[in-house]
């Protein structure tokens, strides 16, 4: 539990696998951080998925699993974004996972 | 995709603070659905406090899961009982409980309130389809 991101000159603490420890320190930044450890430029596109996560849990109190988080998705963001295809083409590293960890929630509630 | 599905009946026990098995067994419950297993959950006993309405566990540290419990709709959890005794032994009706929405994403079909009060004749039956039991 050692292990720390640095974002904007503070030092965020965060598990083995790079989620948050705590997601109240979270801050837009460090989803900036963290896509450019994975390569990732983030665009509206993928902000609007993070977003949309940080409110799922804001109401409901955990991270979706991947399927919840495609169907959730269509019916928020419309029909062409619900789809798998294009949430891995912004999050290769799976959408719920990835994105979860950008937004600086747990690990989703049925990925292993 | 799994291809052996089971039925998986989770039963909730006990109250929601004080020991985490009530979120835990949320936790399980959630996760089996993730993975498409049939699953069907009863409240009873003590456990039917997990579903009434306006949780404050603030003032013990514990997180305020009572919201979590309205995702058994997205994760396609369909089948949500409460045993009536154990209602009517603690005073409470189907009004004291939150309701859980359910919509099939596909065909539009949507169910206001998947909760639903069962007598002990059919808490039976429904154990008694089940491949699986879980008590917590």
């Amino acid at each position: 539990m050692s292990d720390t991101i640095e974002v904007d000159g503070k030092q965020f603490a965060v598990d083995e696998e790079g989620y948050l420890a705590d997601l109240n320190e979270w801050v837009p930044d460090v989803a900036g951080v963290m896509a450019k450890q994975d390569n990732l430029e983030l665009t509206d596109e993928h902000w609007d998925i993070i977003n949309f996560l940080r409110s799922y849990y804001e109401e409901y109190q955990i991270a979706p699993a991947v399927r919840v988080l495609t169907k959730a998705v269509g019916k928020k963001l419309g029909k062409e974004k619900g789809n798998s295809k294009y949430l891995y083409s912004l999050f290769p590293y799976g959408p719920a996972k990835q994105a979860c960890r950008f937004a600086g929630l747990p690990k989703p509630t049925g990925c292993v | 995709m799994s291809e052996v599905v089971k039925k998986f009946m989770y039963l909730n026990r006990k109250a929601p603070y004080g020991t985490i098995y009530a979120w835990e067994a949320l936790e399980v419950i959630l996760i089996s659905a993730a993975f498409d297993q049939d699953v069907c959950v009863l409240f009873i006993d003590d456990g039917v406090y997990q579903l009434t309405r306006g949780h404050d566990p603030k003032g013990i540290g514990m997180k305020n899961f009572s919201p979590t419990y309205r995702t058994l709709g997205d994760y396609e959890v369909k089948r949500v009982f409460v045993d009536r005794d154990s209602l009517e032994a603690r005073g409470l009706t189907q009004e004291d409980l939150v309701e859980i929405a359910w919509e099939d994403f596909e065909t539009e079909e949507e169910i206001d309130n998947i909760v639903e009060v069962v007598d002990a004749a059919r808490v039976s039956a429904l154990m008694n389809e089940a491949d699986a039991i879980f008590s917590f």
